[in-house]
């Protein structure tokens, strides 16, 4: 049986990634992503994990070496944060494109400059592009049981690619939660063996990442699109057994006193705790707000998330992150374009907080459902509204 | 002659090959670089003292040896470069404009 035991969440992380029994881990240490790293090094190094762990230089490196070795036919894992994600930023691509099933933690963290080694989502929100599947968590429990979630959808061979777990730095990755580990025989069977179709093997060779004439670089851009797209499935199957198994369920997109809400807030990741008491804090007082976060954020989970915000009359959207010169964040953005051409569809005000670490409270939430509502018949205040800043 | 590889590599996105990889070993082969050429090299056999600097030389691989000795480039992959002509020590080859 799974024993619930107080861990820090980078630990567990890594004992997560233990026993999905992975063969070859390279990484470079950057704050906040050190203690996964650091202790899955020490794993290797004391046998108690039978895999390559391979230092290298730089990030740029770190997912080379991976995309070499999952080429190669091996379950591969990496981890990093901020400059490191984006040091690593062009290789992001060929590994999706070449179809390689690597499992990477995102430690988010702020981007430079100025320097910050603190919490937000700038250096995720600057890889929406790059083809991978990925997630958000909002718990220690959520990131130990997505490294399962995420070994098992990239070893599925009709996905066959990469995919990022999002976890808060320091926020999340450093704190000290509760966490139900599995023994090994319990979540044994639920990872299917890696066998990969397409691999590098001098007894039958092949050619990756060969160069793509103009008569070709659609088709493989909508081959990698499709495959994205249709991961959605095989992500939901591997969560809905979990659940089935382990009792403990996710959704692509999932809420929180919704049901009846007129404002809703949308939030990802671990400031959604947060946001959910002060969801708390307004029924108490007789007003229907609720909360809808985002699991899934790539492949974008349009259906589920049309669906969640239907009866809602506004919307109220967070981003970690401020899109310079930009209409608004990027999840509100998005948010906009999934519901632009539906009727009657709700009011949507975004809101950047929570910047390269500023502290988010429940009076700030408090705050922007407050300004939502005000917004809602006196008009916004500009594209969107930047929460807590000083002016003078 | 090869098939042209627009033939085989063209395909719609449901018919390409996961991440594009190259199943076959060898199959640039199949890419007739030939129908680039805008000048072909000719060798004076009088001039050609048979060094083999046009086989060295060449980056396509595409100067050959025929079975009597002498060197000719294979018309189906010689993009007409130039650079055998260049490094001939005799001037023995000469580009000669392809007709239309």
């Amino acid at each position: 049986m799974s024993t619930r035991m107080p861990i820090e969440v980078s630990i567990a992380v890594s004992k997560a990634v233990q026993q999905a029994d992975v063969d070859v881990i390279a990484a470079y240490p950057i704050t906040p992503q050190t203690h996964i790293v650091e202790n899955l090094s020490g794993l290797v190094a004391n046998g108690e994990l039978e895999a390559a762990f391979i230092n290298v230089e730089s990030e740029h490196s770190a997912i080379s070496t991976v995309i070499g070795a999952a080429a190669a036919g091996a379950s591969t894992f990496t981890a990093t944060s901020s400059q490191g994600l984006a040091l690593m930023h062009e290789i992001l691509f060929i590994a999706s494109s070449l179809r390689l099933p690597i499992v990477m933690v995102v430690a988010n963290r702020a981007l430079s400059g100025p320097i910050s080694i603190w919490n937000d989502h700038s250096d995720i929100m600057a890889e929406r592009d790059i083809g991978w599947i990925q997630v958000f968590c909002e718990t220690g429990q959520e990131a130990y049981d997505a490294i399962f979630h995420a070994f098992r959808v990239v070893r599925d061979p009709t996905v066959q690619l990469p995919m990022i777990v999002n976890v808060d730095g320091f926020n999340l990755t450093h704190v000290i939660e509760p966490v139900f580990l599995f023994e090994p025989e319990e979540i044994k069977d639920y990872l299917p063996e890696h066998r990969q179709a397409l691999r590098l093997d001098i007894e039958h060779p092949i050619t990756m990442g060969p160069v793509g004439v103009p008569e070709v670089y659609t088709e493989a851009k909508k081959q990698v699109e499709e495959a994205l797209l249709n991961s959605k499935q095989v992500v939901m199957a591997a969560w809905q057994e979990f659940g089935q198994r382990f009792g403990r369920s996710y959704a692509p997109v999932e809420a929180y006193r919704a049901d009846d809400a007129e404002v809703l807030l949308v939030t990802m990741g671990v400031i959604s705790r947060t946001a959910m008491t002060a969801v708390d804090r307004f029924r108490e007082a007789g007003k229907a707000v609720g909360l809808v976060r985002f699991r899934l954020w790539r492949p974008f989970p349009r259906a589920e998330f049309q669906e969640a915000v239907r009866h809602a009359r506004i919307l109220a959207v967070i981003d970690r992150h401020i899109s310079l010169g930009a209409l608004s964040g990027p999840v509100c953005l998005e948010v906009r374009a999934a519901l632009f051409n539906l009727p009657d569809h709700p009011q949507v005000f975004g809101f950047v907080l929570g910047l390269g670490g500023r502290d988010v409270t429940v009076d700030d939430f408090c705050d922007i459902v407050e300004r939502a509502e005000r917004y809602a018949t006196a008009g916004p205040e500009g594209d969107y509204t930047l929460i807590g800043l000083r002016e003078v | 002659m090869p098939e042209k590889v627009e033939k085989r590599a063209i395909v719609g996105w449901r018919n390409l090959v996961p991440g594009c990889a190259i199943l076959e070993p060898g199959n640039s082969t199949q890419l007739l670089t030939g129908t680039w050429r805008l000048q072909r090299p000719v060798i004076d056999a009088e001039l050609c003292n048979l060094c083999g600097l046009c086989w060295v030389y060449c980056p396509d691989m595409a100067m050959t040896k025929t079975a009597e000795g002498r060197y000719e480039p294979d018309l189906n992959y010689c993009k007409g470069c130039a650079i055998c002509a260049e490094e001939c020590p005799k001037n023995a080859i000469t580009m000669v404009e392809e007709e239309e």
